[in-house]
């Protein structure tokens, strides 16, 4: 109860720290999903309409990616990005760029592998049609995923989800600093570790908020656009 | 490939100016709320704005090494001056000290009350067999528990999972779990104080001369890493080894509580 009126006071005197971190977590999770959704979307829909060798192994290898530890994401980007690393002259590590890389290296496989399911079941029902009506390669992908856009909304909130909630990846690549690199999970981890279990508890309350927001507004968008193509 | 990696570099490090520097950090100078309290000082002073990765002091070290920190801050002597000695930073110098404590459930179940000194405090830990949470991180509070246990001629290692709990964790994350279990930690005094989940957690054992716990600062070298912003890396530690930053060290209070005290030469 303490935990949700400290969230409550938070928000409604715009408490300038709060709004900092909270921006900050948005702006590198949005970035990092419409990096991911621009990559993984049409990679999960290509991988669900043709066939080639291999193409089960790499299905197999999206699924096996969901389920990678951010901790280990964040290790790996962090040894690229290290100014001892292959990627380190480009002075990346300890930004937000390298938590927004982090984020949809972990993201990716999520939305491809999800997305690749979804056409998978539209697929065996069109195949025939666009077979028949000469729709293949290129054009193909686009009118899956135009058909399909209404669940595939639901993936791409599925890696929006993971990328707001995780800690152990942005909290390598980022370093948790203040006024820079820290976000919503970093904050409450760093809270709990000075004892403040009211004040970490309020912040995952601000951070349940959004969530609930952004995932009201993208069905609700989704709805309205069902609504108005069938009116 | 590179192209595309440089436009994201430039999109988001457009706020990374000259007088930016990483600090590698341990722990407890953050947990304490002191940096919140001393960098807006140094920027108001010298222009430069630290950014703190703070993590225990034997990563903040390794860190270091593969050239991601511009500023070593950490309290481990022997490691800090291996640290110069292979070449990684010119110098080291004393910055502050305070002290560790021992903290645990007020039933105090190994009687530290009665303790003589800390080897007979952590023998009389392991005797006992009360719960006893360890940082287990290689952190400079970890290495000084090390040592404890070897001059109390106790392997913790033994016990442990059963009383000898390494979390693996920071400071603050090992304090929660310790005060959750009613197990002794070993804790610098900084942290402990302006810790707010205290519960059951006293302090019980003090004052033994070997809790000395001194915090070093050196500015990593170019020689090694020739990416590290030497010059405002220079600034930033003269000015915490000058009179004022001195001063302003000594200056800060957790409940009217002095957590570190100053001691550059």
């Amino acid at each position: 109860m303490d935990a949700l009126s400290e969230a409550f006071r938070l928000i409604i005197t715009l408490d300038s720290d709060l709004f900092e971190i909270l921006w900050l977590s948005i702006r590198v999770s949005v970035t990092a999903l419409v990096i991911s959704a621009v990559i993984a979307l049409p990679l999960g829909t290509w991988l669900a309409i043709t066939r080639f060798p291999g193409r089960k192994f790499c299905i197999l290898l999206l699924n096996a990616l969901m389920g990678i530890p951010p901790v280990v994401v964040g290790l790996i980007v962090y040894l690229l990005l290290s100014r001892s690393g292959p990627l380190g002259w480009l002075g990346l590590l300890y930004t937000p760029s390298a938590m927004i890389i982090a984020q949809v290296v972990l993201i990716t496989p999520i939305i491809a592998a999800l997305s690749n399911q979804v056409i998978e079941h539209l697929h065996q029902e069109y195949r025939d049609t666009f077979y028949s009506m000469g729709i293949t390669g290129r054009r193909a992908v686009a009118a899956y995923m135009v058909d399909a856009r209404y669940a595939l909304t639901t993936c791409i909130l599925a890696g929006f989800g993971r990328a707001i909630a995780e800690v152990g990846a942005v909290i390598i690549v980022g370093g948790n600093i203040d006024h820079l690199t820290r976000v919503m999970t970093t904050a409450i981890a760093l809270e709990t570790s000075k004892g403040n279990l009211t004040l970490a508890l309020a912040l995952g309350a601000v951070l349940l908020t959004l969530s609930l927001l952004v995932n009201a507004l993208v069905i609700g968008i989704r709805e309205y656009a069902a609504k108005r193509q069938y009116a | 490939m590179k192209r595309f990696f440089t436009c994201v570099a430039l999109a988001f490090s457009a706020h990374t100016h000259a007088d930016t520097i990483i600090v590698q950090s341990t722990t407890s100078t953050q947990n304490s709320g002191l940096y919140e309290y001393l960098l807006p000082l140094v920027e108001r002073d010298t222009g430069v704005q630290a950014n703190v990765v703070a993590v225990g002091t034997g990563q903040a070290i390794k860190n270091a090494m593969r050239c991601d920190g511009d500023v070593l801050l950490v309290h481990a002597r022997p490691a800090e001056e291996k640290f110069v000695a292979d070449g990684y930073g010119d110098y080291r110098r004393d910055l502050m000290y305070n002290d560790f404590v021992i903290i645990g459930p007020k039933a105090d179940p190994a009687n530290l009350a009665q303790a003589s000194d800390v080897v007979d405090a952590m023998q009389r830990i392991q005797q006992a067999g009360a719960k006893f949470a360890s940082r287990g991180d290689d952190s400079g509070t970890h290495k000084k528990e090390r040592t404890l246990w070897q001059a109390a001629s106790v392997d913790p290692t033994e016990g442990s999972g059963q009383w000898y709990l390494e979390t693996g964790s920071g400071m603050g994350a090992t304090l929660n779990t310790g005060v959750s279990l009613g197990a002794y930690v070993l804790t610098d005094r900084a942290t402990w104080i302006a810790f707010a989940n205290k519960q059951d957690g006293t302090l019980l054992f003090e004052g033994d001369s070997s809790l000395f716990n001194q915090y070093g600062v050196i500015p990593v070298s170019p020689d090694k890493c020739p990416n590290v912003n030497r010059e405002a890396a220079e600034t930033f530690a003269q000015w915490l080894l000058s009179e004022t930053g001195q001063a302003a060290i000594a200056g800060y209070r957790v409940d009217g509580k002095q957590l570190f005290f100053p001691n550059a030469k």
